[in-house]
């Protein structure tokens, strides 16, 4: 699904990580924690091509991040779906709008009753009709994450998805992650919730990523 | 909800770029209605002076009072054996009158001056042997002179044509204004959109989708603006004096006839023209999103 090789990256004031490589394949459930700053939310962004890495050589759901075309990466995005800590909706469309978005952008057939039955699942069925900006943040959360999911991605990439939410709701997020990673997805999570880590690794067989020093490796089993 | 639909959602329609385009196409509408108008008149009128004076033509015997009857006898026996002259008449003192009066005003005593005798002209569609009459008429009436207007026609139809040169380069000139500004309010929607193009590229949209998002807002604008450009400046030509009317000045600019079907072309291809702009501009601004 995602391949780095001896992947590295550099800001404008240094390598964030190098020498990265790792493999996300299919079914795949892994967490990625690490300091703030350390380049979580850089790593999500190289799985689903927002950067490109300053060396070495990412391939996204088997083709080389560097030799796709606009539209190729465009087509890899409708297969990944994205949580992104700020969310990122269309402020002027509605909940329910925003959560079709990843169907009706890409001209794929939308059930309004998927879009409904989803939102109930998240608990916002009561807010699909909500703009955005009346959302509090648990919600947005949950909205994004629901956007995320509607499209069945084969590889979800979450970052911090339960920042805002509270034991109960992250516990059923997590379950619904948990079943679509039992329906094929490669699931990838960026959170420093430990307690979320647990719980997930008591129903699932997950592997913990951790970026520390610039580099990348399998955290321990004492989580 | 259809990709369609959703594309006609995914823009704000706020923002000041969109009234940048409502209004400018609205301006070059109306500008291009009076171009067009303009064009239109000058290829009437060069028609209408080169078919008036082709197929007429005068002779003009300037003679002592003596000898202008006889002069006047040996002209017209020549005009009636000429192949080529459909009709040749005297004109009469008070037509004549009538001509001078327009540059000398009305109350010039005509009888004391030394006038030429007009004889009038009309010829055939093939009309005469010009330079065997003008020998002829020298030989045989060496008084007369035969004048085909030639002299008046030609700068009357170059100014006629160049007028129309003039009106279409400006309406060239207004379109490739209108694209540019069409460009410009283009590249300020999505440079303000930025958020937008982010998200839908984020959910996997291609350049083509999101580009059709803002073109087809864009495009919208610049008819409905175009189109109440060309609405007010039709009417202002309506309200122009028309052909024949009491006020000679402007008399006559516009459309006559089907021609009043041009204008109604403008708003489509402002339309068109407002597509292709804002087409190119977005794949251009996109190529810089990833």
């Amino acid at each position: 699904m995602i391949v780095f090789e001896d992947v590295s990256h550099d800001y404008g004031g240094g390598p964030l990580f190098r020498d990265v490589s790792v493999r996300l394949e299919q079914g795949s459930f892994h967490f990625l924690t690490g300091p703030s700053g350390a380049g979580k939310s850089t790593f999500l962004k190289l799985c689903y091509g927002e950067l490109l890495p300053s060396s070495g050589k990412v391939t996204l759901l088997n083709r080389d991040l560097r030799e796709m075309t606009r539209d190729q990466l465009a087509e890899t995005r409708e297969r990944i779906g994205v949580v992104h800590q700020d969310c990122q909706f269309l402020d002027h469309l509605t909940v329910e709008q925003n959560v079709g978005l990843p169907l009706t952008a890409t001209d794929r057939p939308l059930r309004e009753s998927d879009v409904s039955d989803l939102l109930g699942w998240v608990g916002l069925g009561a807010r699909a009709d909500a703009l955005p900006p009346t959302l509090s943040g648990g919600e947005r959360q949950r909205a994004a994450l629901a956007r995320a999911i509607i499209g069945a991605p084969n590889v979800l990439l979450a970052d911090e998805p339960t920042g805002n939410l509270d034991w109960e709701m992250s516990q059923r997020l997590m379950m619904l992650l948990i079943e679509l990673n039992r329906m094929g997805t490669a699931v990838l999570i960026a959170t420093h919730d430990l307690n979320l880590i647990r719980f997930a690794k008591a129903q699932v067989q997950a592997r913990v990523m951790r970026i520390s020093g610039r580099k990348l490796q399998l955290a321990g089993a004492e989580l | 909800m259809s990709a369609r639909a959703i594309s006609s959602l995914v823009v704000p329609g706020r923002g000041q770029s969109v009234w940048l385009v409502t209004l400018s196409s609205a301006a070059m509408a109306f500008l291009a209605v009076f171009a067009l108008a303009l064009s239109v008149t000058s290829a009437r009128l060069a028609a209408t002076w080169s078919d008036a004076l082709a197929q007429t033509a005068t002779v003009r015997i300037s003679a002592p009072p003596e000898e202008m009857d006889s002069q006047t006898a040996l002209v017209l026996d020549v005009l009636r054996t000429t192949p080529g002259i459909a009709e040749a008449r005297v004109m009469v003192p008070e037509e004549q009158a009538a001509l001078l009066e327009a540059w000398l005003g009305p109350d010039l005593p005509l009888d004391a001056l030394p006038l030429p005798r007009l004889i009038e002209l009309t010829e055939t569609a093939e009309g005469p042997d010009r330079q065997g009459l003008r020998l002829r008429l020298a030989a045989e009436a060496p008084a007369a002179v035969y004048d085909d207007h030639t002299r008046w026609r030609r700068p009357l139809v170059q100014a006629a044509t160049r007028l129309q040169s003039f009106a279409l380069v400006s309406l060239v000139l207004i379109g490739a204004v209108t694209a540019a500004m069409i460009a410009l309010a283009a590249s300020a929607a999505l440079s303000s959109n930025g958020q937008v193009i982010r998200v839908l590229r984020l959910v996997g949209a291609r350049d083509r989708f999101i580009a059709l998002a803002f073109v087809r807002r864009i495009s919208r604008r610049a008819l409905y603006g175009s189109a109440a450009g060309t609405a007010v400046a039709m009417l202002a030509l309506l309200a122009l004096p028309q052909a024949g009317s009491a006020v000679p000045v402007l008399a006559g600019l516009g459309f006559q006839g089907w021609t009043w079907a041009l204008p109604l072309t403008i708003p489509p291809l402002t339309a068109i023209l407002a597509w292709a702009a804002s087409m190119a501009t977005a794949f251009r601004v996109l190529r810089g999103v990833t």
